[in-house]
């Protein structure tokens, strides 16, 4: 919007169209989730809970990955899931054989979770009586990446089979997570899955950023991931307030 | 596809502040990260669908576009990334996850007609 510098009127000439008044109004579009998240976080601060968000694309063994780490978990802590899915209740079916408390989120035609809907589905949960909880995104390695869901971690997914360049293609939703965990691992001789060029991809796009390899189905790489997981509760129990 | 509920915040913010500064809202202004996660011609698409029966019909969605700016920590200085897939100083090559801009999704002013 440069300004043209005006040329002195002519006598007779009609009078300029008037400008329109440009306000500043500093805004995060987001607010209103962002609020949300905020209040959510300081929540599972003052309950003790650690929270957890799986992002992925869809079949890159989120639920299945999940129902191993909450039975894992669940001998020795008090551990809760939410599950977001566009139509079904299919994953929450399958998360209540571990035995925990599990709530399904359907999301009808959204294609990630907001803030408000993690809000919604912990009612009635007594928090304070929970160890962590997992949020299960919908699968979709796009669109979740903007919207904070009050998480401590929030965890990106891919599986062996997807191919190592995940992150390059979907570098904004790599970059706003905090680890990477590549599932499958059981497949990945099959595949011929690189595991340096995976691990330079993830690197490319978040240096620094830890990555965990596991198979849900062998159990392979899981006491890592789960040690990984204590270890952030016990930081965030002890942290100040 | 989630710019439409990005759109339809954007239409509730403008309404808001428009009706609080009196007049109509011809033009929003926003800035936009390329780290945001929303796709700029998906969105505006969906602004002209998200303004349809509002007061904000017929205005213009003027974007701005946010490079990713990280910061180097050996030359000690901000850079503008040339690429999401790489996320290392452009002049000296050190890898940094530092991100100084590049996420904004921020509604930063509001034309007004009188």
């Amino acid at each position: 919007m440069n300004a043209q510098p005006r040329q002195p009127r002519q006598p007779g000439q009609p009078p300029e169209p008037r400008q329109p008044r440009l306000v500043e109004v500093r805004k995060n579009i987001l607010k209103q989730n962002d609020l949300i998240a905020r209040e959510l976080r300081e929540r599972f601060r003052r309950a003790g809970v650690f929270v957890v968000s799986l992002v992925s694309s869809p079949g890159a063994g989120k639920t299945m990955l999940l129902e191993r780490v909450l039975t894992f978990l669940r001998a020795r802590y008090a551990v809760a899931a939410l599950v977001g899915d566009l139509a079904t209740e299919n994953d929450a079916a399958r998360l209540a054989r571990s035995q925990v408390p599990v709530k399904q989120i359907t999301t009808g035609t959204l294609c990630h979770l907001e803030a408000a809907m993690v809000g919604g589905a912990v009612e009635g949960w007594n928090l304070d009586d929970l160890d962590f909880l997992f949020i299960e995104n919908v699968g979709n390695l796009v669109c979740p990446a903007s919207y904070d869901l009050g998480e401590n971690l929030r965890c990106v997914i891919m599986s062996v089979t997807e191919g190592e360049d995940k992150p390059l293609k979907y570098p904004t939703i790599f970059n706003s997570a905090d680890v990477a965990l590549i599932t499958k691992m059981d497949l990945a001789d099959a595949v011929e899955f690189d595991r340096d060029s995976a691990e330079r991809s993830v690197q490319s796009v978040r240096p620094g950023m830890q990555s965990f390899h596991v198979s849900a189905k062998t159990s392979a790489g899981m006491q890592e991931l789960l040690a990984f997981f204590e270890s952030r509760l016990t930081e965030l129990r002890g942290a100040p307030v | 596809m989630h710019e439409l509920s990005v759109a339809l915040s954007i239409v509730d913010i403008a309404r808001d502040e428009g009706e609080r500064l009196g007049g109509r809202v011809s033009a929003v202004h926003i800035r936009l990260g390329k780290l945001a996660g929303v796709v700029k011609d998906a969105l505006t698409f969906s602004y002209d669908i998200a303004c349809q029966d509002t007061p904000l019909e017929g205005s213009r969605l003027v974007i701005e576009d946010v490079p990713i700016i990280v910061f180097c920590p050996r030359c000690q200085t901000e850079r503008a990334l040339s690429s999401a897939q790489s996320f290392c100083c452009g002049e000296c090559g050190t890898p940094t996850p530092e991100v100084r801009a590049g996420r904004e999704l921020q509604l930063v002013a509001l034309e007004m007609e009188e």
